[in-house]
């Protein structure tokens, strides 16, 4: 049974597990929130609690990326170019380690925000999130995209999702412009070396948007051929 | 002459035991590759599957096999050149489909890719280029023969390309896709009821005594799309949209109408490959029964009496209900990724082009056609990932089974002439 070539020939979709991967990426994303909110109130035990939880569903995105770069050899036949689904893959991923990235810094530094910013700053990271979601409800589309043969009404679809994610991307820019704007104002009455980190941060924030954005350009070069 | 006389009842036991076992491999494995393909899509159940195998293996073996059966029994050898010593076609015969038998055994122990097509092809033209000479091969035909197996999957893959191309116009890529669904499916249907009928009127049916002009053909078989269409309009009456499964994938509601298309072309693909497989273990009995039946002569002209063939049909059956239920099963779990709206054109893409290939009297292999004609709706980027791997596996299957086929026919030929003498 083992040479069975009509069942050979079905190689395992790559398609399903991106998508879930996208997921688990913005779950991982998501736990920045709690994390924020335990930051706010300086409860250092809650916080690295998040900040636990956010590392190890950024371990299990990082596998699941492990495992569709393992079942994308290059003998197999996709409809659309395997080098932009492994960007795709690559890009979904860098969300989550963003946010690994921001919980570990602010953990390692106790970072607190100023009391002006505080409102703002989850705010900012609503939106940030938001953003992401929109690249999660995109990505949701590829498998009718792939029914579709990545033609026809079902693009038009995908395009103006990604349309709505550029748009929460500026969106968030906006809302960043305003954060530097107020820490800027106060900058001069706190410690230097944490305003550094602090412009850090907002600058990691929006990446996170901005990768979600990336994802969303992955996704239109995929529709765009 | 002697030797038939005396041997000849036991020769001709001999022949339908080794006819009904060859019968029995091809409704055991291969048949699963025809019919896996509407149980991975969701559109039949195994139940459904093993009644319509069935049910259209049988049809197909017994009205439309007659052409290949012939080919394999007198398109490959030229028995003219044995008209002084007939009982050697006889021993070749027989020892080609225990040869082809045998080696389907050790393959599909050992998990080999094969293909009975090829192994019957190969095992005849050993025994008659080696026990015989190279000159009582038509090198010719089996000429034509190889090409057949490399025309028949690029043709399918092409026809299943414009198929699947068609339906992501016509439906996928529309406003409303359940509402063309509705639309176009029983026209699909119809086709699918027309060409396969229209092929075996004017191919098939000599062979049990009917004779039809052209114009009374395609009224027939106009007459058999619209009733196939009818059917298709009284079943897709009771799909419903489904607002829970669309909000997950939208084309889940589409899906279930096209899943009473696969139903259709199931039937289609069971009757392709029944029209064309049976020969494989029916072909050489043909001619053993043939030398035998006219004490000795190579009879070229005498006709084929049709109990071969339903011993060929019964053979296939047997075979599928024994052991290809759970072959059928195995390759439905695996190919899930065939949903109805491809698997269906994948399906009709194939048997269209078998049934085809049946009535011209190609022997060819249904299961390369039918992953050239699944290898055609991914050039339409409708399917997720193929592993191209496998057209290399059916190259080696090529190379090895045509040389173990022939080998295994020589030994068996001279064994089989120093027993009988």
């Amino acid at each position: 049974m083992v040479s069975n070539p009509i069942m050979q020939m079905f190689a395992r979709s790559p398609f399903g597990p991106i998508q879930e991967h996208i997921t688990k990426s913005q779950e991982c994303a998501r736990g920045l929130e709690p994390f924020f909110l335990a930051v706010v109130e300086q409860d250092w035990d809650s916080a690295e609690k998040a900040q636990h939880k956010i590392a190890i569903l950024e371990g299990e995105a990082d596998s699941m990326k492990r495992e569709i770069r393992l079942h994308l050899p290059s003998s197999i036949f996709l409809p659309v170019p395997r080098t932009d689904l492994l960007e795709l893959v690559r890009m979904q991923d860098k969300i989550a380690n963003k946010a690994k990235d921001i919980a570990g810094l602010m953990l390692g530094r106790k970072m607190t925000f100023p009391e002006v910013l505080r409102t703002e700053m989850v705010e900012f990271l609503g939106l940030a999130l938001k953003t992401s979601e929109q690249a999660v409800t995109a990505m949701q589309e590829l498998d009718e995209l792939v029914t579709s043969g990545f033609r026809g009404r079902e693009v038009d679809l995908v395009e103006r999702l990604i349309n709505e994610l550029d748009d929460l991307e500026h969106n968030t820019d906006e809302q960043e412009r305003k954060v530097r704007g107020i820490l800027f104002e106060v900058e001069d009455d706190l410690n230097p070396i944490d305003v550094m980190f602090l412009y850090r941060i907002i600058d990691w924030v929006g990446d996170l948007a901005n990768r979600a954005q990336q994802v969303g350009s992955r996704l239109q070069i995929l529709v765009a051929r | 002459m002697d030797i038939i006389a005396n041997h000849g009842t036991i020769l001709l036991i001999m022949a339908c035991a080794f006819g009904f076992f060859m019968a029995w491999g091809v409704g055991a494995n291969d048949v699963a590759n025809a019919m896996g393909t509407s149980v991975g899509s969701g559109a039949l159940t195994l139940k459904q599957a093993i009644i319509i195998a069935i049910i259209f293996e049988f049809a197909g073996a017994y009205l439309a096999g007659g052409a290949v059966t012939e080919t394999i029994r007198k398109g490959i050898v030229d028995a003219e050149l044995l008209s002084q010593n007939p009982e050697q076609l006889v021993y070749g015969m027989m020892a080609a489909l225990l040869a082809a038998g045998t080696w389907l055994l050790i393959a599909t122990h050992f998990g080999w890719p094969v293909s009975t097509t090829h192994s019957i092809v190969g095992a005849i033209v050993g025994f008659a280029a080696v026990g015989i000479s190279i000159e009582a091969v038509k090198w010719g035909k089996v000429g034509t023969i190889v090409a057949s197996w490399v025309v028949s999957p690029v043709t399918a893959g092409i026809f299943a390309y414009l198929i699947y191309r068609s339906v992501q116009k016509l439906v996928l890529d529309t406003a409303d896709p359940f509402k063309n669904a509705k639309k176009y499916v029983p026209m699909y249907i119809f086709l699918v009821g027309f060409v396969i009928a229209m092929v075996t009127l004017t191919k098939g049916l000599k062979h049990i005594g009917l004779h039809f002009s052209f114009g009374q053909s395609v009224l027939i078989s106009i007459g058999f799309g619209v009733l196939a269409y009818i059917v298709g309009l009284v079943l897709q009456r009771r799909v419903k949209v489904n607002e829970q499964a669309d909000r997950d994938y939208h084309f889940s509601s589409v899906e279930k109408v096209f899943g009473i298309l696969m139903m259709f072309t199931a039937c289609a693909m069971a009757f392709a490959h029944g029209s064309n497989d049976v020969a494989n273990a029916v072909g050489p009995l043909a001619a053993v029964v043939g030398v035998i039946s006219s004490a000795g002569a190579v009879a070229q002209k005498s006709a084929m009496p049709a109990w071969i063939l339903l011993l060929g049909a019964g053979g296939i059956v047997a075979g599928l209900v024994m052991y290809g239920h759970k072959v059928i099963a195995t390759v439905g779990n695996n190919i899930t990724e065939l949903t109805p709206s491809r698997g269906f054109a994948a399906t009709l893409a194939a048997a269209s082009t078998v049934v085809f290939a049946s009535g011209t009297g190609l022997p060819i292999s249904t299961t390369h056609t039918l992953v050239g004609a699944v290898l055609g709706v991914g050039m339409a980027r409708g399917l997720a990932a193929l592993n191209l791997r496998v057209i290399g596996t059916i190259f080696i299957s090529w190379i090895v089974t045509l040389p173990a086929g022939a080998l295994l026919a020589i030994i068996f030929f001279f064994l089989f002439k120093g027993i009988f003498g």
